[in-house]
């Protein structure tokens, strides 16, 4: 038996190639599709008291979910932030892909560690640091306060959306930067050159030759954004007060002080739902979009 | 292009401002005498640094971590250093498939794994702790070391494999002379940058920790009261140097002989 494996082993890439991916599947079926696959069916669920759930197959907590007003207002309150945050770091952050990209000669390693180093400090104290500029007393009110140009801080900067919204710009930059400064990197500078030379002017080059080459990059960036800040929770606990709330935490107290794990599972189904519609538009939106402008 | 940008020069250095700045009010408060973190700075201490030493709270926290950083680092750098030698070695049915799911928990968003992970542990009646943490982190740095590993295996010379088997060494002894000292400085890298991302994690430690807290747990916890801020702040800065030495010791390691290494090897052979 050993044997015949061995010869299997030795004869088929396959078998080769499967072996050594086994211990990663595994994991990610039992640590991730199995979890995922029993969260799905809890939604379906109905929770009867604190440690009492009633197991019979039930589509109610998906009418209960859009049937309160306060869900339904922070699904979509996270997509708007999301958006939002995709935009704002996408149109901030093009121009210094495309700098570091086209106009750095010396040293681009050295430029690219830079931008990337803030992403890997803790996303906790990165969201926190924001905590201290914006708050009511903190850096930004009182440099304002001491320099007279206030009375009184500025309440709007803390516990809002625009909180949460700069926040998260911030925090999820570099991860933008990365795939748009690849894209941009490959682009072979002599088709830039040649549009030059045919008289397009410099906003035609871009717009009918740097920009659609860069386009996978764009929705690299724009995936990388939306995705998990749809989904997140810091930065809403911390800056958002109750304006700038998202469904996360709502999620978080289902299975916490409000205890109804079914409706939570259903929350967070339905949140993957519309990350997974969201991917599906941009990609085929984008793909349109490359063949229309190439 | 040989011409100049200075506009594009000065936004991205302003953006480049934007990146850093924000991080900084964290160390320069940490030495602020104030609980308080506005202007003007109220003179200079290290008292919040010393206040760290005492904390027995913190102390655990920072074990805890630790302990799950390292078991979640090492059990994710060798499954992704399998994986990422079957993709970059192999042309196979499924590959983009499997390709995927691997990537898939870098894809999705944290809080849904970590709810997920809590219903299953929960039903299988467990009890929350760090098991679940560092189950997770495994699940989560997974694809990030498969990335770094894959860049890092993807321009290997694997006739050197297949030499050393003609000349009589096993599986075993191919992988230990010839594959590894090649792959190692991606290892590493894959290792350190592994353990940072676990170090750091907030979300699945928040919903899987129960009462043992990683380090980012007890900063959490110690942020709503403004007594407690200004050891935070300390706490935060030192943590901020660590990660950053170790991120750039990492950066440093992934780039070492990539390209040259196939020369040296040729050397030693």
């Amino acid at each position: 038996m050993l044997n015949l494996w061995r010869k299997l082993y030795v004869k088929s890439e396959i078998i080769r190639a499967y072996s050594l991916l086994s211990p990663a599947l595994v994991l990610v079926i039992l640590a991730m599709a199995v979890p995922m696959g029993l969260m799905l069916s809890f939604s379906m669920f109905t929770q009867v008291s604190m440690m009492e759930i009633d197991y019979t197959f039930t589509f109610q907590r998906y009418i209960d979910f859009f049937q309160k007003n306060l869900l339904v207002t922070l699904l979509i309150k996270s997509i708007k932030i999301s958006f939002l945050v995709t935009l704002i770091t996408l149109v901030t952050a093009y121009p210094v892909c495309y700098y570091i990209a086209f106009y750095v000669k010396k040293n681009k390693m050295l430029w690219l560690v830079l931008l990337t180093l803030p992403f890997w400090t803790s996303y906790l104290l990165r969201v926190f640091s924001w905590k201290i500029i914006l708050g009511t007393k903190g850096v930004i009110n009182s440099s304002l306060m001491n320099a007279g140009i206030l009375s009184e801080p500025l309440t709007f900067l803390m516990y809002s959306e625009t909180a949460v919204v700069i926040t998260l710009t911030h925090a999820w930059a570099a991860f933008a930067l990365l795939p748009l400064y690849v894209s941009l990197e490959k682009i072979d500078f002599s088709l830039i050159e040649a549009g030059r030379d045919l008289g397009l002017s410099r906003f035609e080059v871009f717009w009918k030759i740097t920009f659609p080459l860069s386009l996978p990059g764009v929705i690299g960036a724009i995936l990388i954004i939306f995705i998990p800040t749809v989904g997140d929770y810091v930065t809403p606990a911390l800056l958002g007060g109750t304006d700038g709330r998202m469904l996360s935490n709502m999620i978080q107290a289902y299975f916490g002080k409000i205890n109804n794990i079914p409706l939570g599972a259903a929350s967070a189904t339905i949140m993957l739902a519309t990350v997974a519609i969201i991917t599906i538009i941009v990609s085929n939106v984008t793909k349109r979009l490359t063949q229309r402008l190439t | 292009m040989n011409e100049k940008n200075n506009t594009l020069l000065i936004y991205t250095l302003l953006y480049f401002g934007f990146l850093y700045v924000p991080v900084l009010f964290l160390p320069i408060f940490s030495f602020n005498d104030a609980n308080y973190m506005s202007f003007p700075l109220a003179g200079f201490t290290t008292e919040h640094y010393e206040e760290m030493w005492s904390k027995r709270n913190l102390h655990k926290a920072l074990w805890a971590s630790i302990k799950v950083g390292v078991v979640a680092s090492v059990v994710s750098t060798t499954i992704a250093l399998f994986a990422a030698k079957a993709f970059a070695r192999y042309k196979f049915r499924g590959q983009k498939i499997s390709y995927g799911a691997i990537m898939m928990p870098f894809l999705i968003p944290e809080i849904i794994l970590a709810v997920a992970i809590l219903i299953i542990w929960v039903n299988l009646g467990f009890k929350l702790g760090l098991v679940p943490v560092t189950i997770g982190h495994t699940l989560f740095c997974t694809p990030f070391a498969m990335l770094i590993l894959i860049a890092r295996i993807e321009g290997f010379d694997f006739s050197l494999e297949e030499a050393s088997r003609d000349l009589g060494e096993n599986a075993w002894g191919t992988f230990y002379r010839v594959s590894l000292p090649l792959y190692l400085p991606g290892i590493v890298a894959a290792l350190l940058l592994s353990f940072i991302i676990s170090f750091d994690e907030f979300i699945l430690a928040f919903f899987l920790t129960g009462s043992d807290a990683t380090l980012p747990m007890y900063m959490w916890g110690q942020m709503r009261f403004v007594q407690k801020l200004p050891h935070v702040l300390a706490l935060g800065a030192v943590i901020i140097v660590f990660t950053t030495l170790i991120v750039l010791l990492a950066f440093w390691l992934r780039n070492v002989g990539q390209g040259k290494g196939k020369k040296d090897i040729a050397i030693k052979i």
